[in-house]
């Protein structure tokens, strides 16, 4: 293996104490964090081996020499560089052999946990004999490997089980969440929570009394029947009984895991295959014993990090990776402006988004809008997520008070005066953005940025009412705000590089993956969905059922089909920007001419709880009296894979013809704008990497056969053709 | 108790050298005041004092973290943040600027600004965040000592046994908290008993009073009216729904009805009284928040400011005459001080606990004999013109949170000493612990 270094220097370090405790610290040399991989788990076999010889000792601490983490995980890079599952294979026995040996130390071995202890990281831990954590805020714990299309393989699926109960297990494994300190403490993940200043002492003190057999660890999942009855606290707590009466036996236990199945294949929607062999390898484990369920989990392994899913998900890791060091050639000289104050024009579902992460994040904002109701309603979604921290008691009152209270807002322009950056997400109307633009410059300082919040109109013409072109840029963030990963930047040919490194920068601040684009009509993200969202329409026209349209995109792995997504985005915001795009791209984009009755029936989705479906029952349903509107459609059956089809190509396609226009600075940018912005189905890796998948000659015969069937929207981007002629792929093939 | 007079007295300090920084007085803003247990309800006085500080901070195109020191009138402190004035610091980011609560009961407000001042012109700071704020309804209640000492037992009880002795001893009675009450330590009287004994000892009549409060409310009302007390305000939205707003202050009675003053009952003494709710200072809850500056610092940042702090006093008095006369005190030392008269002033704004007081403090600073026996004064300190004497109302009007009263007599003095591009104004209190306080502002 490429990585694998004889040369390199070791990233342990030993130091013993007169106490007679080993204090091991795995510090890997020029890296910020702490990775596992081949040759570090050598290093530590052989560190441990040396140590168990040595009879001056009584136990050892493994804590990590970072400031801030433990360890976070397995190197990713050397995980896709295997050739075969043979390989693959290699890897976890190695692994399986160095946290046996572990845990088969005679001497106790204490894991001192700070900053976090993620995956491969978790199950170093794991395999130790005692673990304590610092209760300070970066410190979590998981085993996220499920993200990537894989399992914990280091004895993951076997040991946290048997620690924590086979729910909690279940649980933490399939979502790949994080954990924090006291809840760790409360589920038995870690036997003790304390200040990362007493982090060593504790840890210390936690071997000595091990060694001395004073210290009996109390984990709640492993209490016996008599300990659970007898225990004062289950009266409270009925639900441990039942836990208990689930977990403790095989009868039991086939219920958690048949419930579990079910909802693993309503999440994945079957696409995903990892869930389904996380279960299947813990069930071998708890029914047949460790030794047979390690060999499952390493078969499963080598199959799942081979498979095209994995692959596909890796790939994604390592482009968000890429992206939080991409410059967009902005020079290192250009640094980003410090930001103050940021004025938000508009309180709407939008502003008061913008403004609720700023807050998280500590970015003073003010919000300006000239109805006071809009600036309640704006308060009220900063205060009900903010809130949230200290209600789940994770956050001090103080801390909400001082993130709510960066929050100011007016009806007017006052203490614009001091915004250094201002974010406009006022309607989607040109004249009114002109209007607004204008009123801005008229009171901030010259050096102000601003930034559209615009959905879909050209920022150039936006600048047109602006005296200074330079400060002018687009920011299109994604409704809800606090929780849509992406940030979409739009520049002109005059923003200025500080106004654009100042912008990425805010973005990644604020938690964002940000891509930077060029500007066009619909920019990127509302361009592709545009034909997605007309191809939709016509596919109701021809009479499929709108929740058949639904099912056949989230089969594909879409998380909302495209008619739910028309109706949590609004009908009317997309039936405004239809004649926008109409008018820049020709009879590609020609309105679907039905969907104005859907706008005179005042229909405009979620937000007036009048849409395509119908948001007044309990549970949403499809609102049959759509199709009255429609009296010339004829409800039929459409084949799936058709359906599948017609929204796939049209979103690629479109997707290539923005690389074409050179919207796009680079397909990476394009797959994670449709993964993380439109919901593009991951396991493809996007819509670029699944057109390599497809290969570029089948996409194009693809697209002449529904254009034939089908018209002019399905012509094939000039680029996918010259590729296809020339065989080439987006991306260098491996 | 001895009866002290004035002429025992050593002669207090009148006149000191113009200090070195001139103190500029930026500009200001408040919560709207309303009634204890009301909207506020639940809402923590640092929460308004945020609330009103943020707002001012971005109403005078100030970074939060541009002023170096915070001082905070308070009379309640809240046990969890005994120390208001740096928490507000903290509340708004800015950790570098210390944070002092100041307690001088209804001058509190005067106080965190006349601390300030101190400050700025040692040349110690050149920017202070000053201000105060109350809530009555967040007032922690507290158990007599009959209940708390049974309950420390339970606490320390280890075994099941002890632990229900332990409850057992906690008196029935005992559980109905103690309510806030504001009796004076040193006289037992409360506010109202010291406001009725001045009414019969300066002979001023529940009419006059009556009349004295129709007025307070009227002006207040048609302040609100015509936008002038409105502008001062921060809206504060109402957690946790955040649907309604407050923008005026709740109390104010517009168009007051006379016969409605006069038909109310006497609360601190049924039967003898005539202090009533309509002419005494409600309970209150709110927050205000001003912003000085040294001149020298105002003028290189370009910023006209409403006016300078010229001089100021505070005087304690004996506490078992009439506790309310403070200002009838502090005031002719604070012109002295000034070098200035009465006359002088274009904005008189003295703090109305009761209109009874108000009209007796009137009385003695009118008076001759009052300025002869008391001040040692040939001449009386003054004649109130009601023209310039509370224009915009008072706190019987617009409502009293102790901590916050005096900031809102700034900022409204202030103002209004602008629009009337007047030179002078003055604000003073009375305040319990037999106190008062003057303070005289000049304009440019």
């Amino acid at each position: 293996m490429a990585k694998e270094k004889k040369d390199k220097k070791t990233p342990f370090t030993l130091e013993k104490g007169k106490d007679g405790v080993a204090i091991l610290t795995f510090d890997l040399p020029d890296e910020s964090v702490n990775k596992l991989s081949s040759w570090i788990m050598t290093d530590l076999q052989d560190k441990m081996k040396l140590i168990q010889e040595d009879s001056s000792l009584k136990g050892i601490v493994f804590i990590s020499g970072k400031p801030d983490n433990f360890i976070v995980g397995a190197d990713i890079d050397e995980l896709s560089s295997f050739s075969s599952a043979k390989e693959a294979e290699e890897l976890i026995d190695k692994a399986h052999n160095m946290l046996n040996d572990l845990e088969a130390s005679k001497m106790p071995v204490v894991a001192a946990i700070h900053g976090p202890a993620l995956g491969g990281g978790l199950e170093v831990a794991l395999a130790c004999h005692y673990r304590i954590c610092s209760r300070h805020k970066k410190t979590s714990l998981g085993l996220p490997e499920v993200q990537l299309g894989l399992l914990p393989a280091a004895g993951g699926t076997q040991r946290l089980p048997r620690l924590i109960g086979l729910q909690a297990a279940l649980d933490m494994i399939l979502t790949g969440k994080n954990i924090r300190p006291k809840q760790a403490l409360k589920m038995g993940l870690v036997d003790e929570v304390v200040f990362e200043l007493d982090l060593l002492t504790a840890a210390r003190t936690a071997v000595l009394k091990l060694a001395a057999g004073k210290l009996k660890p109390q984990r709640p999942a492993q209490k016996s029947a008599y300990q659970l009855a007898t225990d004062f606290n289950t009266f409270f707590k009925p639900k441990k009984l039942i836990d208990f009466a689930l977990e403790s036996n095989p009868l039991g236990r086939h219920v958690v895991f048949d419930q579990a199945s079910k909802m693993v294949l309503k999440k994945t929607a079957g696409l995903y295959p990892a869930p389904a062999k996380i279960l299947e390898t813990i069930k071998i484990g708890l029914e047949n014993g460790m030794k047979e369920g390690l060999a499952a989990e390493k078969k499963a392994f080598a199959e799942l990090v081979m498979s095209d899913v994995s692959y596909q998900l890796r790939n994604i890791f390592f482009a968000t990776t890429s992206l939080k060091k991409e410059t967009w050639n902005i020079t290192d000289n250009v640094k980003p402006k410090k930001l103050n104050l940021i004025g938000i024009l508009g309180g709407g579902f939008m502003g008061a988004g913008i403004a609720t992460v700023l807050a998280s994040k500590g970015y003073y904002s003010r919000i300006r809008d000239i109805d006071p109701v809009q600036i309640g309603k704006a308060y009220r979604y900063a205060h009900d997520f903010l809130y949230k921290g200290v209600k789940r008691k994770y956050m001090q009152k103080s801390e909400y008070e001082r993130k709510i209270g960066s929050i100011t807002a007016s009806t007017d322009y006052t203490g614009f005066k001091k915004a250094d950056l201002v974010i406009e997400a006022v309607f989607e109307d040109i004249d009114l953005k002109h209007k607004v633009i204008k009123e801005t410059e008229a009171v901030v300082s010259k050096n102000c940025i601003f930034a559209s919040n615009t959905s879909s109109i050209p920022i150039t013409d936006l600048a047109k009412a602006s005296k200074r072109p330079e400060n002018f840029i687009g920011m299109h963030f994604f409704s809800p705000v606090e929780k849509m990963p992406l940030l979409e930047i739009i520049i002109t040919k005059k923003t200025s590089p500080e106004t654009t490194a100042t912008c990425v920068e805010l973005g990644r601040a604020m938690g964002k993956q940000v891509i930077v684009v060029n500007d066009g009509t619909g920019f990127y993200t509302s361009r592709i969905l545009g034909p997605y969202a007309r191809e939709a329409a016509f596919l109701l026209m021809d009479g499929v059922r709108m929740e058949v349209i639904d099912k056949a995109a989230k089969q594909l792995g879409f998380p909302v089909g495209p008619i739910t997504l028309l109706d949590e985005v609004g009908i009317d915001v997309v039936y405004k920007v239809g004649p926008v795009m109409h008018k820049a791209f020709g009879e590609r984009f020609a309105p679907v001419p039905a969907m104005e009755r859907l706008i005179n029936d005042k229909r405009y989705g979620r937000k007036n709880k009048r849409g395509f479906y119908n948001y007044q029952a309990k549970k949403k349903v499809p609102d049959e009296s759509v199709y009255k509107l429609f009296p010339e459609i004829k409800l039929r059956e459409y084949p799936k894979q058709k359906i599948q089809d017609r929204l796939l190509y049209s979103f690629m396609n479109e997707a290539a013809m923005c690389f074409e226009d050179k919207i796009l600075f680079s397909v990476r940018d394009g797959d994670i704008g449709a993964i993380f912005g439109l919901g593009f189905p991951p396991l493809t890796g996007g819509p670029f990497r699944h057109m390599d998948t497809l290969k570029v000659e089948n996409v194009v015969k693809k697209l002449e056969g529904l254009e034939k069937e089908f018209g002019l929207r399905f012509k094939p981007a000039q680029i996918l053709i010259e590729m296809s002629q020339k065989g080439d792929t987006f991306y260098p093939q491996k | 108790m001895a009866k002290t007079t004035a002429q025992k007295k050593a002669p207090r300090k009148k006149a000191a050298k113009p200090p070195k920084n001139r103190v500029a007085i930026i500009a200001g803003c408040r919560t709207p005041f309303v009634r204890a247990f009301k909207e506020y309800n639940g809402l923590s006085p640092l929460e308004l004092s945020r609330l009103a500080a943020a707002e001012l901070m971005r109403r005078i195109e100030m970074d939060p973290k541009d002023f170096d020191n915070v001082f905070w009138g308070t009379t309640i402190p809240i046990m969890r943040f005994p120390n208001l004035g740096r928490e507000v610091a903290i509340a708004l980011g800015n950790y570098d600027a210390p944070g002092q609560t100041v307690m001088r009961a209804c001058s509190s407000g005067s106080q965190s600004l006349t601390s300030g001042a101190e400050h700025i012109m040692m040349g110690y700071s050149s920017c202070a965040l000053v201000g105060g704020a109350d809530s009555i309804s967040f007032a922690p209640v507290p158990y007599s000592k009959k209940v708390i000492d049974p309950l420390q037992d339970f606490g320390r009880a280890k075994s099941m046994g002890k632990k229900l002795e332990a409850l057992r001893k906690v008196p029935l009675s005992g559980l109905i908290p103690t309510p806030p009450s504001l009796t004076e330590f040193s006289t037992g009287y409360t506010m109202g008993q010291h406001g009725e004994m001045m009414a019969k000892i300066n002979g001023i009549t529940r009419e006059a009073q009556d009349d004295y409060a129709w007025l307070t409310h009227k002006r207040a009302g048609e302040a609100t009216d015509d936008g002038r007390l409105p502008a001062e305000l921060v809206p504060v939205y109402l957690p946790p729904k955040f649907e309604k707003v407050i923008t005026f202050d709740t109390m104010i009675r517009k168009n007051p009805d006379r016969d409605s003053l006069k038909r109310l009952k006497p609360v601190f003494d049924r039967k003898y009284g005539t202090l009533t709710a309509g002419n005494s200072s409600p309970l209150t809850d709110g927050a205000a928040a001003l912003l000085i500056m040294s001149e020298e610092r105002a003028k290189a940042e370009g910023r006209v400011p409403l006016g300078y702090l010229k001089a100021y006093a505070y005087v304690g008095i004996d506490p078992f005459e009439q506790l309310l006369l403070g200002p009838s005190y502090s005031t002719p030392l604070a012109l002295d001080r000034a070098h200035l008269k009465l006359d002088d002033m274009e904005v008189i704004d003295m703090h109305e606990a009761f209109a009874v007081q108000i009209l007796s403090n009137i009385q003695k600073l009118e008076s001759e004999e009052f300025a002869q026996t008391k001040l040692n004064r040939k001449e009386p300190v003054g004649k109130i013109d009601m023209e310039k004497f509370n224009i915009l109302g008072g706190s019987v009007a617009v409502g009293h949170p102790f901590g916050a009263t005096g900031t809102r007599q700034v900022i409204t003095a202030l103002n209004e000493l602008n629009r009337r591009k007047g030179q002078y104004a003055m604000v003073s209190q009375c305040a319990g612990g037999a106190m008062g306080s003057t303070l005289i502002f000049e304009r440019e």
